[in-house]
Parts: C-alpha cells; structure tokens; sequence
C-alpha cells in the first residue's frame, strides 16, 4: 500500500463547538490506482486532502505514506515530504505570477536543491510531456486555463512525487479544457503515476477508476469499477 | 537554493513593485546620506580647527595668569591671590630656561590707530623680536620691534597689512608717525601678509615694544607669555616643568598661573569636536531608523499581499527557513542598496558642496562610510526579520485560501 489511512479523525474548535470534519475513516491506496473522492460540501474532502498532501496533521488515527508515520512529523519534516513525495494541482492552478511557466516548474526543485542546470533540463522535459514546450518563457497570465493547469501539473511532476494529488483540476476550466487535462492524467496513470482527486463532477470522477465517496466525514461508499 | 539565486530572485520580487521598493529605499538613502553628511561636517570642522590650531606655530606654550582647572572639577574657576605674570618672569623664563626655544611677553589691547585723517580700530600687541619665531609671524619690510627699542621703552610700531592697507594704501609709511591712543608711534615695519587663523584676520595687528605697550595701556602686568619649546621627544614636558619650577619660585612658591601646551589645547577641542560629530551622527542616525520602520512597514505590506505565493511556496515543499530568508534578503536588499546609493548621494554633496562654498570645511572620512553601510545593512535584519518571521510562520492551509 502506497497509502494506509486509519480511523482518521479531524476535529476543529469552532468557538466552543468542536465540529468533526472527519468521524474516523480508514483505507489504503496501492500504487498505480487513480481514485477520485466526491461528496457534498461539507462532507470533509478538502480536510481529506490536507491530511493526505501533509499540510494537515489528523487529531487521532494514523496515517503512513510511502512507509512513513505521518501524524508524528514536524512542520520541516512535512515539508520534505511535501517536497519529495506529493505533487500538488489545484483547482485554482497557484502559479506563481511573475516568473514563466519554466521557472514556475522549477520552484519544487529549488527546494530540493537540485543543482540549477539539472533542474533546468528536468523542467523543460515535463514541460515537453505536457505538450507546453514552445510556452516555457510565458508567464500565467499569458497563457489560457488549460495551459495554465498544464503547467501546474508539470510543476506537480517535476519532483517525480509517489502521489499526485489533485484538487478539483477541472473546476476553473471550459470542458475541452477540462477533458484534456483528463485526459493527460489518464496518460500520466498509465505510465504509473499515482492520483488521487477531489471532484464534485460525476463526469469527472468517471475517468478515475476507484471513486470514494465521503458524508459527514465517512466513507459512505468505496467502489472500483472493473474496465 | 544558494544564495545567488535567491538574491536574484528577491530582486525580481523588489522588481516588480518598483516604485513601492524605491520609496522604501529613499528612506534609507536620505537616513545614510544624512548620516555621511552631517559626519562631514564635524569631521571637517575638526580636521579645520586642529589644523588651525597646529598654524599657530609649533611645540607652543601658553603661560597665563591665575590658576585655572582646565581639566576636571565643575568647570574653570581662580583659587587665592594671584600674583601678575610680569616682564621679570619672562625675563628669567628667557634667562635661565635651557629647554626653551623662545619666551615672548605679551600685552595686548584694542586701540584706534590713527594717521592723518584715516583710523582703523585695531589689536595693538606689545611683545619683543623672539615673538616672530616662536608665532612664525615675520616682519617683510623694514625692522621688527628689537631688544634696544624694549629697554628703550621706544615708540615704535610695525604695522599688519591690513592696517598698512587702510592707512596708507600704496605709500612707503616706514618713517611714518601714527597716533596710537595719546602716543605718536613711529613706524619702522611691514608684517608679511598671513590671512586668517582661527576667523581672526591675523594681519589687522600693530606690534610695538611691550614696555612702551604696558604704558600704552597703563599695567605693570602681562597678558600672557608665549614660549616655543624645543623639538623632539619629551621636551614639551621638560619645558613645562622648567616654566612652572622658575615661575613658582619666583611668585613664593605658588603655582598661581597656569601652562597650557598647544597639543592639550589641540586634544581638548578635538574631542569636543568629536563629540559634535558623534551628535550629529546621532541625529542623523534617528533617520534611518526611521527608514528601517519604512522598510518593515512595507515588508508587512508585501508578506500580506504575497500570503498566498507562501501558501503555495509551502505547498510545494519550502520550509519555514526558506520563507524566512526570502523575504528577509529582501529587506536587506532594500536596505544594503538604499545604503550604498546614500553613500553616493551624502559623499557626493559632502564633496561637492566645497567647491561651490570654499570656506566649508567637508571631510568624507573612512569610518562615517563603513558604518553607515554597517548599520544600513543592519538595519535590514533587524527591521526585516519579524515580517520575514509572520510570512514563515503561516500556516500553508489557511495561506492556499487567502484571496
């Protein structure tokens, strides 16, 4: 298992209410799968993925990635992780606004001090993967949504991470734009990359092969569909 | 990330808010070239007045009467009965001193120096030849005051050249007679031209014999006696110590005088000079502090702004050291090259503005530079560390959702 989750429990103080965003839940990921985690709002995805990207600690349960306790790291050692063992895409693409779409992609392995020629080479490559070669040197804001998140995803990749983790990479796209990007994870799954995403959208989900759906914080269903 | 790159890319940052990033520095520019300037100007000051103080002619003693502390106590105050300074003591100073170069008695007093229809108010000194050696003031034309004209109580006068000037324009005045007070002096010198010393215009002056002088202005007593010691060494102490052991004893043993060196003379208004110029430093150094708050200011501006670009950072692996240093490289940049640019601009006008007031005296000195670099760049760190920290320390959940 790439992801092993035990009774998960996240509990935040709102006030003097405490409200249990996840209400212990447990399962595992083996490399190589693509799952997409739906619900309704509410329903603890977004809490579910900060915990699984390491930018949250859960409040009890246990959580190994990759072989790793992570509820019992430090905020540097988290970061580490992070840097070495999950790639980020985001719904709103977080590029970085002043530096090119290059620079961008080499921001993970600033921080993993990779020497700067390496990681020049490394960047252009996953650039080229993404079929966003000839835009290297353009900056966000000169590229569409879908090139945008192309970028992201490179960025994400770069550090050639365990997981690949996406949080609703469609939302802020047209369809096309949203059915290319699909389309380059499906590819990026069979060459082995491990994804886990979070959607609202049913058509989405289905280009995932396992969907996990969460309400009120449990695991409501866990289905992998059989090709 | 080595340290380089991260420089280059604090400067993009800096960049990209040009003008914000260029108030900020102003700030600091105006704090550094405040600081250089206003420590030229003390420096200056000082390097003048030492200076001036070192013309006066070298290895001088200055012998005057009463007991005065000049160092130490609350200020300077006579203790007892005084005797005069008198000819007599300079007389035996002359006699019987082997440490000294030379002894010159002085009266002085100012007077109208009249001749025909023109006067010009002017400072009448009495003394004897060796004053010319011992102030390294020498006469041009004709003779100065001699022995023969002293003990002659002779009615004599060599004249500035200033009060040359006033009085006779171009004509030969030696042989001349001026009135000076109820006296007609005859005239039988011209003072090389000297200028200024210390704002005084050292050639508006009349020198006569300091016998006929006390007459003139009616004391058995002198002023002050000057006396030039010889060179080298310790010499300055052995003659300081000769002039107290033949003056004490001939006032019955009291030390009722006081001799003052010109190197004391010129160490005590150096370090009043000093003083002036670390006060000036200070106050300008309020500035830059004042520039430092300018600089935090907008670094919590930036951190605020930019709360997201951590988030993301963070998300992407940068630990809080790295959020650290980047935003703190950032207010050292501001800071290190406000710095040098006020270094340019205070050095400059520094340097500059004597040729357009020559009178002014500027002196850029080595340390005003160095530490006001030192303390720019410090003034980075420190004004820069606890935005720096607040951007380190978000938390990269709530930073990713910061619109």
């Amino acid at each position: 298992m790439l992801i092993r989750l035990d009774d998960i429990r996240r509990t935040y103080q709102v006030g003097t209410v405490s409200v249990n965003a996840l209400a212990g839940l447990s399962f595992g990921i083996a490399a190589g799968e693509f799952v997409a985690i739906m619900g309704p709002s509410g329903s603890g995805k977004t809490t579910l993925m900060n915990i699984i990207g390491c930018l949250d600690r859960p409040s009890s349960g246990s959580y190994i990635l990759d072989g790793s306790d992570v509820a019992s790291l430090d905020d540097d050692r988290q970061a580490e992780l992070r840097n070495r063992k999950i790639g980020f895409v985001f719904q709103s693409f977080n590029l970085l606004p002043r530096m090119t779409a290059l620079k961008n992609v080499e921001v993970p392995l600033h921080y993993a001090n990779v020497p700067a020629a390496d990681r020049r080479d490394r960047a252009v490559k996953m650039l080229e993967a993404v079929g966003l070669a000839d835009r290297r040197s353009h900056r966000p804001n000169e590229l569409s949504g879908g090139q945008q998140q192309r970028v992201a995803i490179a960025r994400a990749l770069v550090t050639t991470p365990t997981l690949l983790l996406a949080d609703e990479p469609t939302g802020n796209l047209d369809t096309s734009s949203g059915r290319e990007i699909m389309a380059l994870f499906q590819q990026l799954n069979e060459k082995g990359v491990t994804i886990v995403m979070v959607t609202h959208e049913q058509e989405i989900a289905e280009y995932a092969k396992r969907t996990i759906r969460l309400r009120d914080g449990k695991i409501e269903s866990d289905e992998t569909r059989t090709p | 990330m080595n340290i380089l790159e991260a420089v280059t890319e604090a400067v993009e940052a800096l960049y990209a808010s040009k003008l914000r990033s260029a108030l900020t520095m102003l700030g600091v520019v105006i704090g550094v070239a405040a600081v250089i300037l206003l420590v030229a100007v003390g420096e200056g000051a000082r390097n003048y007045i030492t200076g001036e103080l070192s013309g006066l002619g070298s290895n001088i003693i200055i012998i005057t009467p009463g007991k005065l502390e000049t160092k130490g106590g609350f200020g300077a105050y006579p203790v007892g009965t005084t005797h005069k300074l008198t000819l007599n003591d300079a007389e035996a100073l002359d006699r019987r001193a082997h440490t000294l170069n030379g002894v010159a008695p002085i009266v002085l007093g100012t007077m109208t120096v009249k001749f025909m229809n023109l006067s010009r108010n002017t400072t009448v000194i009495g003394t004897w030849p060796e004053f010319q050696q011992v102030r390294n003031l020498h006469v041009e034309i004709g003779d100065f005051v001699s022995r023969e004209d002293v003990d002659a109580h002779r009615r004599v006068v060599v004249l500035g050249r200033k009060v040359k000037e006033q009085l006779f324009a171009d004509a030969d005045p030696l042989g001349s007679l001026v009135t000076i007070g109820d006296y007609r002096y005859r005239v039988v010198g011209i003072m090389q031209k000297k200028g200024h010393q210390l704002g005084i215009d050292i050639d508006d002056v009349v020198f006569i014999p300091v016998t006929s002088g006390q007459e003139l202005f009616d004391t058995d007593s002198l002023f002050e006696i000057l006396v030039q010691a010889k060179e080298g060494g310790d010499r300055l102490y052995l003659a300081e110590r000769d002039i107290k052991d033949i003056i004490i004893h001939r006032h019955a043993n009291r030390e009722d005088f006081t001799v003052t060196s010109q190197s004391a003379l010129m160490e005590t208004t150096g370090n009043i000079l000093n003083i002036l110029t670390y006060v000036l430093a200070g106050i300008a150094g309020i500035s830059l502090v004042v520039g430092g708050v300018g600089i935090m200011n907008i670094m919590l501006v930036s951190v605020k702004e930019r709360t997201r670009e951590v988030g993301i950072r963070k998300a992407l692996g940068a630990k809080q050291r790295d959020i650290l240093r980047q935003f703190l490289i950032e207010s050292i940049i501001i800071s290190l090259s406000g710095g040098i640019v006020g270094i340019l601009v205070g050095g400059g006008i520094a340097l500059s503005l004597p040729l357009i007031f020559p009178s002014l005296p500027m002196t850029v000195s080595t340390w005003s530079v160095v530490t006001a670099f030192t303390f720019s760049f410090f003034v980075g760190i420190f004004f820069g560390v606890y935005p720096a920290r607040q951007a380190s320390k978000l938390d990269p959940i709530e930073a990713l959702r910061y619109e």
